[in-house]
């Protein structure tokens, strides 16, 4: 089956002040339908970036200078704006941390649901869009939607927030949605409850899932795929179960060892050294050189390219064994 | 054994006082009452010399509050905080001293106008602990007992990362030579990796340092690695408390287990999430009887009418739930 979506070598650079920063440098990844992809990575890694460039929210300074981002084979960075309004909303969806931040305070859920359909095909009656907007806070597990299809989004708590704007993402039965740390804002249960709905969903309408997220644990027990994002690059990408299992990068260990829980219990948390350097000076070769106990001398010259292995992952580092290599 | 830190009955209640109309209306014979959110409900608890206590709860359970009242920053509405002074190991400081706590962000804690060393060195100098002659110094030596630079002691707060940050607030809280601290979600706004260097650095100075901590937190990864016993806090009230083996293996109250079948866990393979229904109710109306009964698939009538009471069940082992009265 053919991905829905194909990103390949992309590159979101911001032209600051102080000199060019590389958010993105290098991005491949691809998603088939129904299929959930995992982003993992700490703050300033480029992972909400990437999100960003897919759904061409790019801000100036920011551009993408490089690389294609294939949706259905469409190159969504060569799109004009006019055009990517196109599927920004109806085939692409996004969802992002902060549902307060996303629904507009003085409408009523109702008039932004309703927009959002008609924005995409004006040939929908009011009465059929109301009928999708209750049909769709409904599917989310909201109860009486037709009573708070009236409400405005202050009267709903956050996990409730949330489920609007998943409604809202899947109003239009988009291809692919796009999920930036969805449920990094609520508390267990409600985040629970939010990842069950977004699971849920994604198998009863074959949509494609994007989950950018810092918490691995989070997207260990949703996704196929996981690919972890250090520096602007994914530095391991690879099915869920191998990369949750036997994490080949040195920066994965090192992630997947400083996880607390009851298993490390007495012991010490394994600890990544240092700390992410500046993106506005990486160092020449490997960007995690200076946290890494296995650096030798290739790795303070030369990046390491994408290094295929025998069980279909793709992991940036010099150090992974001959045996291992594909 | 006595414990070092008593807890007992311990409320605190915030009121929204009427605003001018309302006052108003009342005149006229309306009946406008005053909004009034226990925010910590009657609350009894010991912590005793050298463990870790962990407080587990939900945005609104009151768990800050909870901790801002134990170190003093918040006076409560009823009962108290006894802290036994003759377990202290240093008799010549002041009582109010010897509690500290460490905050959530460490942006927002740190005054940005002040260098580092002024940061540490303000409450001993103060207090008279330290010499002014001897700020350096003891400065350097907090710094070196964080895993700070020394070099770093005339930047301001703003030159730093989070995790220093949070480094420095530890520096403070410790300058006083402090015997309990209150950790109020002092690791949440960091990345997973800093995360993991701040509690290794918590559990060492708890041995170097001879510490008691309240460790709040959210993240119940961080509470089952870090804690010797926890409390679980729902809408105000302790709902369990257990040794941190119980907590996870045989957790009794169905608010506990259903936050334990929550957590997203780093296991090999997809699971299905199936979370208990309901959302968190406002602490403003509380559900009566047990707190958590509109949201618990055990619930019973005797649930919705009585509040159920905070009983042993096992040595150690508290739960507040109707349910253990039947088995």
């Amino acid at each position: 089956m053919d991905p829905i979506l194909q990103i390949k070598d992309l590159q979101t650079h911001f032209f600051t002040k102080a000199g060019v920063l590389k958010a993105v440098d290098g991005v491949s990844l691809e998603i088939k339908s129904g299929e959930i992809v995992g982003l993992v990575g700490e703050s300033g890694s480029g992972k909400s970036i990437t999100g960003f460039s897919i759904m061409g929210l790019v801000d100036a300074p920011g551009q993408i200078v490089g690389g294609q981002i294939l949706f259905k084979g469409q190159d969504l960075a060569k799109l004009s704006p006019a055009e990517m309004q196109a599927y920004r909303g109806n085939r692409i969806a996004m969802i992002f941390q902060d549902p307060m931040m996303t629904l507009n305070p003085v409408l009523r859920i109702e008039t932004q649901m309703v927009e959002t359909i008609l924005s995409h095909d004006s040939s929908v009656s009011k009465v059929d869009a109301h009928a999708r907007a209750r049909d769709a806070l409904g599917l989310v597990g909201i109860s009486s939607p037709d009573e708070r299809l009236r409400a405005y989004p202050h009267q709903f708590s956050g996990g409730m927030r949330q489920r609007v704007s998943i409604a809202i993402a899947m109003l239009n039965r988009p291809d692919l949605i796009i999920a930036d740390e969805p449920t990094t804002a609520l508390d267990v249960t409600i985040q629970g409850q939010v990842i069950h709905e977004m699971q849920r969903l994604c198998q009863e309408t074959k949509t494609a899932l994007l989950w950018i997220t810092h918490d691995l644990a989070v997207v260990a027990g949703i996704a196929e795929r996981i690919c972890v994002m250090y520096a602007g690059r994914i530095v391991e990408q690879g099915a869920n179960a191998n990369v949750i299992a036997a994490p080949m990068h040195p920066y994965t260990k090192g992630l997947l060892g400083s996880v607390p829980g009851q298993n490390r219990r007495g012991q010490p948390l394994q600890q990544i050294e240092g700390m992410v350097p500046s993106m506005m000076n990486l160092p020449t070769g490997c960007a995690f050189q200076n946290r890494c106990n296995l650096v030798s001398d290739i790795c303070t010259s030369t990046n390491p390219d994408a290094t295929s292995t025998k069980d279909g992952r793709l992991v940036r580092c010099h150090n992974i064994a001959a045996g291992d290599r594909a | 054994m006595t414990p070092l830190l008593t807890v007992s009955n311990l409320s605190r209640d915030f009121t929204k006082s009427l605003d001018m109309v309302a006052k108003l209306l009342n005149r006229l014979g309306q009946n406008y009452r005053e909004e009034v959110v226990h925010a910590v409900d009657d609350v009894s608890f010991s912590v005793f010399k050298g463990e870790i206590v962990g407080v587990v709860g939900e945005s609104g359970c009151g768990k800050s509050t909870l901790g801002r009242m134990i170190a003093g920053i918040l006076p409560p509405t009823n009962g108290q905080v006894f802290f036994d002074v003759t377990q202290a190991k240093n008799t010549d400081i002041p009582d109010a001293l010897r509690t500290q706590m460490i905050f959530q962000d460490p942006f927002s804690s740190l005054n940005p106008r002040k260098r580092v060393i002024d940061i540490i060195t303000e409450a001993p100098i103060h207090h008279k602990l330290i010499a002014p002659s001897e700020k350096r110094a003891f400065a350097i030596e907090m710094l070196q007992r964080v895993g700070l630079d020394p070099d770093t002691l005339e930047r301001y707060p703003h030159q730093f990362s989070g995790g220093q940050r949070q480094r420095v607030g530890i520096a403070r809280a410790l300058a006083v030579s402090p015997e309990f601290l209150v950790c109020d979600e002092s690791i949440a706004a960091l990345d997973v990796s800093i995360q993991a260097q701040i509690i290794n650095l918590f559990v060492d100075l708890k041995d170097s340092f001879d510490l008691t901590y309240l460790f709040i937190s959210h993240d119940i990864g961080v509470i089952e690695h870090i804690s010797d016993r926890v409390i679980v806090m729902y809408l105000g009230r302790i709902v369990e408390t257990a040794p941190i083996e119980t907590f996870v293996k045989q957790p009794n109250h169905p608010y506990t287990q259903a936050l334990l079948a929550g957590v997203p866990r780093l296991e090999v393979g997809k699971r299905q999430y199936e979370p208990i229904s309901g959302e968190i109710p406002s602490p403003l109306s509380p559900p009566t009887g047990c707190h958590f009964h509109p949201r618990c698939k055990f619930a019973t009538p005797r649930c919705k009418a009585e509040k159920p009471a905070l009983r042993e069940i096992a040595p150690g082992h508290f739960s507040a739930c109707h349910l253990n009265d039947e088995a």
